[in-house]
């Protein structure tokens, strides 16, 4: 059995978001592998050691995003592939699940194909349900239990009344919540495979496929308005006229 | 020179970072508090493979350099010492010096259960009556055909409670010219006849942890268990010092580190005279010193990293960073106290357990005092590492992760 886990690679949790100039700016944050993702990858190696699967990781992005993919080789991986290219700097969300659904299908005979239940940075949750639309199979989203029984998967999903049981057949895509157990640390044996992984990176032409082309733009990006609320105590010789300044506050406040 | 860490020690460290963070950070200032050793602690630490981090695979270990080792000890020690402790005397004192002394078959048979965390080890030198005379010690080792026998009592002794083992360093030859001639070590087995082992109470500082007696009344040590020949165990512990020197002031730099992000972060966030105090030049002066000492603390130990990964014997280097590292700790933590003013002398906060907890390393693996008289006699000639019978083998990355 073979699984694909997509992890992304985000600015770590602790991360402050600010525009700049109208463009996201995370500062000097450190970049990690999108936590939402370590539970993918906690799922898909608990595949691996259920039904003795094999385990792919799969990211979009540029050089630096290796390291996002080593993590996954640390947790337990046996494989990371890297997909870059120069024309893929602006990809939207289906632009991105196209090129992911390519890659899936390069990488051939995948059962099941994990993702996280969302980026922490962009943070859509559409590119699960767009890369089963590309590849034509079925999507269960927010899983935290799953088995595999024969050609099919049988998921616990997390809805909002509590638990729903759901199966569908093999191949499937799946997104994963946090309840399928706290991601496991990477061991030193994981660590020191992963250090010298050769990662392949397959650009657009390995894939066989033109750029997407961009439907969605991301035009502004607007920080909150900043709060100015200051305070102000009235001071006066008796409550009555405390009472008085007020109401004349409030009158020219225009707030009544 | 290249100062860069590699991907694999960047990843153990964030590693052991993430387990302190998530395992034992929302637990310390109980057990601190309680004056209890945290039950999961060496058991977690075992199973995640930190305490076996830099053997060779072959014997149980995870591969990793020593390097690593320093960075894991920096790590946990950024938490709390206790954590810092276990890798002091299991994976320094104990493994490591088993690693440079022991035969294959010793390695195969005592440092594999060690260095896979199944069995616990600790070292135990100082006894009531000395600690820094180490050829003053009085426990004795009489042999008895294919066995010593071992009386005596060894004090203040990490994780003596816990241990399976003990690195014991005893008196062989009661005649011998040179006192340096007359010990011998062992690795005693603690569940022997003869051993009973209790902790010590009431200490100030690494509270989490534990410190104990262990008395022998006439042990049965195999012959087998003897690491070196008799008559070179002072060479021994003083081996063992330079590897448990190094996991102190790894640690120790950990530590700076500590009391520096908590007293950046109060800086920024602590109003005085209508301004954050982080803006004063005197509060900023203590920082920029701790930054400072962190930066000279973290080169030290990565040198001591560094050499023995070459296969080089860093005695004089890892007393310098133990020294520093050690003293300089135990000022961040003070002044990152005065940083906090009253809250400071809280246990709410952080800076006063970093306090209490940097002291003892001024004092263990070799006083301040002792480091200085290792420092001059270098200086002054009168000190030159000779070759020893075992050096610590260089880190060689394909024997080491070769099964
Ligand atoms: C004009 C524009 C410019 C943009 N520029 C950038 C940019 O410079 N850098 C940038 O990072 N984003 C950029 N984005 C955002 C980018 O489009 C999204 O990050 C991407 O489409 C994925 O969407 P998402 O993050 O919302 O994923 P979600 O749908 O929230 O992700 C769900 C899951 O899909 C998987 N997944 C998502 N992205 C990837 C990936 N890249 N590789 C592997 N698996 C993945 C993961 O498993 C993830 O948990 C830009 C968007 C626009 C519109
Ligand atoms: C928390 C803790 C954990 C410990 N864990 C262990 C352990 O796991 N294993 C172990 O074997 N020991 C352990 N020790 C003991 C520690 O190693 C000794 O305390 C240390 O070696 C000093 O010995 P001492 O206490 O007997 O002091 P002494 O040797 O009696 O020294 C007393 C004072 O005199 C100074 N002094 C001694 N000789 C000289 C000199 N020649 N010139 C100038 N000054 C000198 C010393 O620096 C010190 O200030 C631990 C101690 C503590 C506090």
């Amino acid at each position: 059995m073979k699984i694909v886990v997509c992890v992304k690679q985000t600015p770590d949790s602790e991360a402050k978001l600010t525009a700049q100039n109208g463009q996201p700016s995370w500062g000097d944050a450190p970049l990690v592998i999108n936590p939402f993702d370590e539970y993918a990858v906690e799922g898909a190696l608990q595949q691996k050691e259920a039904v003795d699967a094999s385990v792919t990781a799969l990211c979009i992005g540029p050089e630096a995003a290796r390291d996002a993919l080593k993590h996954a080789l640390a947790m337990g991986a046996d494989e990371a592939i890297l997909v870059s290219d120069p024309a893929l700097e602006e990809l939207d969300s289906a632009g991105a699940a196209r090129i992911l659904a390519a890659a899936i299908q390069k990488i051939g005979d995948a059962d099941l194909v994990f993702f996280g239940r969302q980026t922490i940075d962009n943070g859509t949750g559409l590119v699960p349900a767009q890369v089963a639309r590309v590849l034509g199979w079925p999507l269960l989203s927010l899983v935290g239990a799953m088995t595999v029984e024969g050609a099919e998967i049988k998921v616990e999903r997390t809805i909002e009344e509590g638990k729903q049981i759901a199966r569908a057949k093999l191949p499937a895509v799946l997104s994963i919540m946090q309840s399928v157990g706290e991601p496991r640390y990477p061991s030193f044996m994981g660590i020191r495979k992963a250090g010298k992984a050769t990662i392949p990176v397959w650009t657009l032409a390995d894939l066989g496929i033109a750029a997407p082309a961009q439907a969605v733009w991301r035009a502004e990006l607007l920080n909150p308005p900043a709060h100015d609320s200051h305070c102000e105590i009235i001071k006066a010789d008796s409550p009555e006229a405390i009472a008085e300044a007020l109401v004349e506050k409030i009158l020219a406040e225009k707030v009544l | 020179m290249d100062f860069s860490l590699s991907p694999e020690q960047l990843m153990a460290q964030k590693m052991v970072r993430d387990f302190s963070q998530k395992e034992i950070a929302p637990i310390i200032k109980d057990y601190d508090r309680k004056q209890e050793p945290i039950p999961f602690m060496l058991k977690r630490m075992g199973e995640l493979g930190i305490l076996g981090i830099c053997f060779p695979v072959r014997y149980g270990g995870q591969g990793m350099d020593y390097l690593s080792l320093g960075l894991a000890c920096e790590e946990l020690e950024a938490l709390d010492t206790a954590l810092r402790v276990a890798m002091s005397v299991h994976t320094g004192l104990c493994g490591m010096t088993l690693l440079q002394w022991g035969t294959a078959e010793q390695k195969r048979r005592l440092l594999t259960p060690l260095a896979s965390g199944a069995k616990i080890g600790c070292g135990a030198f100082t006894e009531p009556g000395m600690g820094s005379d180490v050829a003053a010690m009085q426990t004795s080792a009489r042999r008895e055909g294919d066995v010593y026998l071992l009386n005596g009592e060894k004090m203040w002794i990490s994780l003596a409670g816990v241990a399976d083992y003990a690195l014991v360093t005893a008196r062989t030859d009661a005649l011998a010219q040179k006192p340096s001639q007359a010990l011998s070590t062992f690795l005693v087995d603690l569940n022997s006849p003869g051993v009973t082992r209790g902790n010590l109470h009431g200490k100030l500082g690494v509270r989490a942890g534990s410190t104990g007696w262990i008395a022998f009344q006439d042990v049965q040590v195999p012959l087998e268990n003897r690491l070196g020949h008799e008559g070179e165990g002072f060479k021994i512990t003083m081996s063992a010092f330079d590897h448990g020197r190094y996991t102190v002031a790894s640690g120790a730099t950990g530590l700076i580190r500590a009391s520096l992000v908590a007293s950046v972060a109060y800086a920024h966030e602590r109003q005085a005279f209508g301004k954050a105090i982080g803006e004063y030049q005197l509060i900023q002066q203590k920082i920029a010193q701790m930054a400072q000492d962190y930066e000279v603390a973290r080169l030290l130990y990565w040198q001591v990293g560094w050499m023995k990964n070459q296969g080089q014997r860093p005695t004089l280097q890892t007393s310098y960073a133990k020294k520093f590292a050690t003293e300089a700790s135990f000022e961040a933590a003070n002044q990152a106290i005065q940083i906090y003013g009253a809250y400071g002398f809280s246990d709410e906060y952080d800076p006063e357990r970093y306090l209490r907890n940097s002291r003892g390393a001024i004092i263990y693996e070799g006083s301040s005092e002792i480091q200085t008289l290792i420092q001059a006699g270098y200086a002054l000639g009168e000190r030159e590492d000779k070759p020893l019978r075992c050096e610590l083998p260089a880190y060689d990355e394909t024997f080491w992760q070769e099964n």
